[in-house]
């Protein structure tokens, strides 16, 4: 190494440099496995959709159920609600994006987007998540007549969009689909 | 460690012989009895001492405290409550142990204010104040993870804001927490991997204070003059001067600390604690342990887009930036004079940001609303303020006072002034 008066790198500078390598190499394939376990494990992705009868709600009940962990809002819209959510211009909104899994990701938060579908439109189906910071917003209440964050005071209208506060989106509205004319499956 | 040559020598043959093959009375000697430590240390320099011991109270109450715990969320908050009611001394330990939380921070928040006040993070011991950061990372890392182990109403809550955090940041944010929390929300193998690491994290903590106190002892301590020891007079033996001080004053902060534990043990606690976590109802006011009030403050006060970086983003990253800008302190402040006792503008700007981090802390125990909001913005731009514009602005434009010419001449001065023959300060190991 310093033997040497040559600035040419040397078969032993590459085999230092290739040896070191295949340490570093090593390591994080060693190491993977530790962080690999952190992940959501099998059983937890295990419970990714379940079906809800939701026969029993008329308009202006509300149900809340448990979906990978967190609670999900299912809604029977009265007509009243649908209209306000409609009446609102999209220019209105503070996340105009409709964050619907089921439709593509750049739809608009249009009421009829947010809803679960043509003929379906006064079920809402939402995670009840704040996205602010993950606390659960109460239901109908606050200026928008949708719900309310206790947390941080974020509010979100009857179609779940963000109004005010500092919450940057709307609900998330979770993959779903209608079995039945009541039974609802999520996830 | 430093300090040049040992003076340590041993007397007996068992001495010798250990001497010999491992010398760690040598090494104990030298850093704990004839270290020199400056003369005029006052008791703001006892906070070190402090934190170490609280440091080992924790780990000796931890350790026990999970021979009692369940990390299950079936469990959990029962088997807290079975260390409550049916472990013996089980209430006292758990009450030294929450409460000790709250005293390491009272401790190591005064430890940081000292450091800032005699200019303590000044070459050379930059890296010294960077593995004090590191500490206090930590230890806010294991607080928040041993907050949750009760798994109370804010257990759950606290860990859901406080992982959601990580959601702030685009495209990453989701995997990021889903690898923390090890499902979707807070769960089983969130309250699991908390405590795994609430168990390890005081060892790293004591690993880098073991960096901490070696670091020290290669620069030896500062002193409220801020002058470099110079001279033999300067200084006097870490024992006895430095440890009956240091004992005296954690006697004084240990009667603190029992007053909380057997008068008021659940004062810094939060009542919802003793509801057990519903992952379907959020308290009406979620609020975390008073020590992390401020940062909640600043989170908070983030209530605006700035440019393309939306509110909940920026809120996160004016949180970890207050911690973070701690790093670069050495290189923000410019002043060549270390201690404010001798910087006017700097001492004066230094108490205005004491007293704005006890209002920022006071605000983050409000609501976030109306005047709350406003005065939380207010607080945090002078907070990043006095460490960005103030603090590398005065070492350009300030006038220091006069500093004396060494460690022995400023006592000297002192003590003439309070009327004391000078011979006594002048050489206090003589006399009796």
């Amino acid at each position: 190494m310093s033997a040497h008066d040559t600035t040419e790198p040397t078969r032993r500078d590459f085999l230092y440099i290739a040896t070191g390598m295949a340490g570093v190499v090593g390591a994080g394939a060693f190491a993977w496995p530790f962080i690999d376990q952190m992940r959501p494990d099998a059983s937890t992705l295990a419970v990714s959709s379940i079906e809800v009868d939701v026969s029993a709600l008329t308009p202006g009940m509300s149900l809340t159920v448990k979906w990978r962990g967190k609670p999900v809002f299912i809604r029977n819209r009265t007509p009243k609600e649908i209209e306000d959510a409609k009446n609102v211009q999209l220019s209105q909104l503070k996340d105009p994006i409709a964050r619907n899994a089921n439709l593509p990701s750049d739809a608009q938060a249009t009421d009829a987007d947010r809803g679960a579908g043509k003929g379906k439109e006064n079920w809402l189906v939402m995670i009840g998540v704040c996205t602010h910071l993950g606390c659960i917003p109460l239901g109908q209440q606050g200026d928008f007549g949708g719900w309310f964050c206790p947390c941080h005071g974020s509010q979100y209208d009857t179609a779940g969009r963000i109004r005010s506060g500092p919450a940057p989106e709307n609900l998330p509205v979770p993959p779903l689909s209608f079995i039945s004319d009541t039974v609802i499956k999520i996830g | 460690m430093s300090g040049g040559h040992s003076s340590y020598t041993p007397n007996t043959g068992i001495e010798k012989w250990v001497d010999a093959r491992l010398p760690l009375p040598r090494l104990i000697y030298d850093s704990f009895v004839a270290y020199p430590v400056p003369r005029n240390l006052n008791y703001a320099y006892a906070f070190g001492g402090i934190l170490a011991i609280m440091l080992v109270a924790q780990i000796i109450t931890g350790v026990v405290l999970a021979m009692h715990y369940a990390a299950e969320t079936g469990l959990a908050f029962n088997s807290v409550e079975k260390i409550m009611r049916d472990v013996n001394s089980g209430w006292l330990l758990r009450y030294l142990h929450s409460n000790g939380a709250s005293m390491f921070f009272l401790a190591v928040w005064v430890h940081i204010f000292r450091g800032l006040y005699y200019g303590s993070y000044k070459a050379p011991r930059e890296l010294l104040w960077i593995l004090g950061v590191i500490i206090l990372l930590l230890m806010m890392a294991t607080a928040f993870m041993g907050y949750v182990l009760p798994w109370g109403q804010m257990s759950f809550w606290g860990a859901t804001v406080i992982t959601g955090f990580f959601t702030a940041f685009p495209i990453i944010g989701d995997p990021i927490q889903q690898l923390l929390l090890g499902g979707f929300a807070v769960d089983n193998p969130t309250l699991n991997r908390f405590f795994s690491l609430h168990y390890l994290l005081p060892f790293m903590i004591a690993g880098v204070v073991i960096l901490h106190v070696w670091a020290l002892h290669v620069t030896g301590q500062t002193n409220p003059t801020g002058i470099e020891v110079k001279s033999k007079t300067d200084t006097v033996a870490f024992t006895p001067y430095a440890t009956i001080k240091d004992a005296f004053a954690l006697s004084l902060f240990l009667i603190l600390f029992a007053y909380f534990v057997f008068y008021m043990p659940n004062y810094m606690g939060h009542p919802d604690n003793y509801i057990p976590a519903d992952s379907l109802k959020t308290p009406a006011h979620i609020v975390p342990e008073w020590y992390f009030l401020p940062f909640y403050a600043m989170l908070r006060a983030i209530t605006f887009n700035i440019g393309p970086i939306n509110s909940k983003l920026g809120g996160v990253l004016t949180m970890f930036g207050s911690i973070a800008i701690l790093f670069v302190v050495p290189w923000l402040d410019t002043s060549k004079v270390r201690s404010a006792v001798y910087r006017p503008w700097y001492k004066l700007f230094f108490w205005i940001f004491v007293a704005n981090a006890i209002m920022l802390g006071w605000l983050g125990s409000r609501p976030a609303e109306g005047i709350y909001t406003i005065l939380s913005q207010l607080g945090t731009a002078f907070y990043f303020g006095f460490f960005i514009i103030i603090m590398p602005l005065l070492g350009l434009i300030e006038t220091p006072r006069r500093i004396p010419n060494s460690i022995t001449e400023a006592v000297l001065a002192k003590t003439k002034s309070g009327g004391q023959p000078a011979g006594v300060a002048a050489a206090p190991e003589t006399k009796g």
